[in-house]
């Protein structure tokens, strides 16, 4: 009997079968879909890439809490949250087009290349249709320009920086947080109020796109109140020990620091500022203030009572009164145990939307998401009304000045807001200067 | 003149904690003859004793205040902390207040005990292996135990305040006439560094047990012949080390907040540390830790930075550069040592 499997016959065919199958995941769905990882199953992919190690890594697991708390709601689980209060109703709580939702998580441990290879592991392998994460900017540009580059649409969740949806936006980008310019529109008319318009400027800046952006923007803001800048220090990211950089302050002739600085090195630096006794000194007969232009519940946690009067400014906070942000601090709380912070508030904000514009659109095409985005004015989501603008794919909305508390009575009782920012006072042009050079170009849906 | 004043003390407090971690990795190379990189771990787990305590005294009873309420507008949660409850307010307050110091007595035996463990456990069995396992096997265990300080203590730094009595400033001017303040637990650390290398330099020097480790860090064979147990010294020096490195990162917490790859990031400047002072060389891993600290220090001045910018960031490396080229055993090293 003759054998009818050749040796060479079976190698050919394994060969074969086993291109095919390492073939990535979105080519094998686009040759019959017409955009990358196009879901095909009962199910749909979500890619949240956020740092759960490394100086950020406090704000990407809280990011990533809500992003877990978004699927529940989609998929019909839990109170739905502010499925509730969103002002579109399209979304029923029966997952996105029939299909329910499931995710993947990668690290991104704070960096770019690290953050790039996570979230082109989860468009290739795990067949992620959409990706979202940040808690660093120089991560979520680097991550956007992937995203851009496969046809995937990208959700930023936490960046700050001026550039994400400035010079290097893209048409499959879309960010829901506010950005530095906002934070010097809306805080430098609060600090003019507090400390005067005759005060000199120290910065410190963590020295990648973010601190670069914000330092511009508050520098600006606070120079048209009539601030000198006395000087701007730029300092390694996760520096640790600011003090060498905090020594020259004293003798500066400055009487106001402004830490441009985040997560692990803004409570470092601040704390080491406070140290140093910069709030006691009284330098140009005036009182020695600290501004701290980006907060986060979580960053004034581990300050503990050093934030205690420091000023900044936040895209949201848990204690706004809002029918939207009740429903999602109470879905957040009773599964958590905790209030959640900005960055997760706009972690679950960004996947409800993603989901609304699929749903509206009809399909899980990136053109037809971006399409479904741009220009989308919405409410109910914590912010009062928010204009996605379709001109650089930004959302424009009230900002929020915040304060130390200063006799806080519980653990999470570690900031108050001083005052909401309309929206109007912190609006700029797509093509302004500070966000300038950037050009969305097409989307691009992978095919 | 305030700018270089401040920076000179500024490189002290720094050197501080270099030398000291510095100290830690010379005294087991020039003991054991390994290149330890889990060194730095122990710094980490030193400081953690110091967060450990703090949390234990601030184990508090929970009871609910029905006229308050909390976030979800449930019964506010009250928590008094047993040391409060136990010891009255005035004693309990004051041993929250003062952690960090009193951590000193939980970390001695945990450090001993940790070096103990490492070196029996694991490194004994790389005495006669090339010194590229020996970095290998160390890099790995302190990457296991920053996970295992991870999973416990989370990812985010924890901030540690110095006893009130000692968080302000003082006026180091005040002898010149001038007002310069400078934060007090900074110059308390620098002098905590300077017993603690006083009394590792005391022990050596003027005990029979030092002796017979100077001894043994010389010629390890002869002191072997003459029926010696040197290995069992060694491992005492081992746990000395991890002490002393414990001891660094304990007082070191309201300086830096506590995170879990804070040894990661001074190991690196302290083996350069070590390979300037010179391979195995005790009182050279104190003179380069010092040395690299005010250099680092005075590197960041806003006017050294105009003429060369970023010269803070690698002038500890420049000047390791330097030092190799000119006295390729570093500034004390001695003869024979790495040089096989």
């Amino acid at each position: 009997m003759s054998n009818k499997f050749s040796r060479r016959g079976v190698l050919k065919s394994g060969a074969i079968a086993g291109s095919g199958l390492l073939l990535p995941t979105y080519l094998r769905a686009e040759s019959h879909s017409g955009f990358t990882n196009a879901p095909t199953g009962s199910e749909v992919v979500f890619g949240f890439n956020v740092p759960q190690t490394g100086p950020y890594s406090e704000e990407g697991l809280d990011e990533l809490r809500a992003f877990q708390l978004a699927v529940e709601h989609l998929n019909g689980e839990g109170d739905g949250g502010m499925l509730n209060t969103f002002s579109s109703k399209a979304l029923d709580g029966a997952g996105i087009l029939g299909k329910k939702v499931t995710f993947v998580t990668g690290d991104t441990q704070t960096k770019s290349d690290v953050a790039r290879a996570s979230a082109q592991s989860m468009i290739q392998k795990d067949g992620a249709v959409m990706i979202t994460g940040g808690s660093s900017s120089g991560v979520a540009v680097a991550v956007q320009g992937l995203c851009q580059e496969a046809g995937v649409i990208f959700m930023a969740a936490l960046t700050h920086s001026n550039d994400t949806t400035g010079k290097d936006r893209k048409a499959n980008g879309f960010r829901h947080f506010f950005n530095a310019y906002m934070s010097g529109a809306a805080l430098a008319p609060v600090l003019g109020n507090v400390y005067g318009t005759e005060r000199r400027a120290y910065h410190l800046t963590a020295d990648y796109t973010w601190g670069w952006t914000q330092e511009e923007s508050i520098a600006a803001s606070t120079e048209a109140l009539g601030w000198q800048t006395v000087e701007k220090v730029r300092t390694p990211v996760g520096a640790g020990d600011f003090s060498s950089y905090i020594a020259p302050v004293l003798n500066s002739g400055a009487d106001v620091l402004i830490l441009n600085h985040y997560g692990g090195d803004m409570v470092n630096s601040l704390s080491q500022a406070v140290q140093f006794g910069l709030r006691d000194k009284m330098v140009n007969g005036k009182q020695f203030e600290i501004v701290v232009p980006l907060y986060s519940e979580l960053m004034a946690a581990g300050a503990g009572s050093n934030i205690q009067g420091v000023y900044g400014s936040m895209n949201w906070n848990w204690q706004l009164q809002d029918a939207g942000t009740q429903a999602f601090v109470k879905s957040f709380g009773e599964k958590y145990g905790r209030p959640p912070s900005n960055a997760a508030h706009t972690s679950y904000v960004q996947t409800l939307l993603y989901a609304d514009a699929v749903t509206r659109a009809g399909t899980f095409n990136p053109c037809g998401v971006v399409e479904a985005l741009e220009d989308f004015e919405f409410d109910g989501m914590g912010n009062g009304p928010v204009l996605y603008r379709g001109a650089d794919h930004q959302c424009f909305k009230d900002v929020l000045v915040m304060k130390g508390a200063e006799n806080p009575t519980n653990e999470y009782d570690t900031l108050e807001i001083v005052e909401t920012t309309p929206r109007a006072q912190v609006e700029y042009a797509p093509d302004h200067p500070m966000f300038a050079g950037g050009d969305l170009g097409q989307c691009n849906p992978g095919a | 003149m305030d700018a270089i004043i401040l920076q000179f003390f500024n490189g002290l407090e720094k050197g501080s904690a270099y030398a000291l971690i510095a100290l830690g990795l010379t005294l087991i190379f020039g003991t054991l003859g390994v290149v330890n990189f889990a060194h730095g771990a122990l710094f980490m787990i030193g400081a953690f004793c110091a967060v450990t305590l703090r949390k234990v005294f601030e184990i508090s009873k929970v009871s609910l205040d029905p006229t308050k309420t909390d976030f979800l507008g449930k019964p506010l949660e009250v928590k008094t902390p047993y040391v409060e409850a136990w010891f009255g307010e005035t004693i309990g307050s004051a041993m929250i207040n003062y952690s960090v110091p009193l951590a000193i007595l939980l970390t001695i035996p945990v450090m001993l005990f940790v070096g103990w463990a490492m070196e029996r456990g694991l490194i004994k069995h790389f005495y006669k292996r090339p010194h590229a396992d020996q970095i290998l096997v160390t890099f790995g265990l302190a990457i296991v135990l920053q996970e295992i300080v991870k999973y416990f203590f989370g990812a985010n730094p924890i901030q540690m305040m110095a006893p009130s009595d000692y968080s302000g400033t003082v006026n180091i001017g005040a002898i010149l006439g001038m007002d310069i303040f400078y934060p007090v637990w900074r110059l308390v650390y620098f002098f905590f560094s300077a017993v603690i290398i006083g009394g590792v330099f005391a022990f050596l020097q003027f005990t029979t047990f030092g002796m017979v480790v100077r001894a043994g860090m010389a010629d390890r064979e002869t002191v072997g012949l003459l029926g010696i147990d040197i290995d069992k010294r060694f491992t005492l020096m081992f746990g000395l080390a991890a002490g002393v490195a414990g001891l660094a990162g304990v007082m070191y917490t309201p300086i830096l907040s506590p995170n879990y790859h804070m040894g990661m990031d001074f190991l690196v400047l302290s083996f350069v540390v070590v390979v300037v002072g010179g391979m195995g060389s005790l009182p050279g891993a104190v003179a380069a830790g010092f040395l690299l600290g005010i250099l680092q220090s005075f590197a960041s001045l806003n006017e050294v930075k105009a003429i060369i910018p970023g010269i803070d960031q690698i002038i500890i490396y420049l000047v390791a550069i330097v030092i190799l080229l000119t006295r390729p055993r570093g500034l004390m090293g001695r003869k024979g040592v790495m040089e096989d």
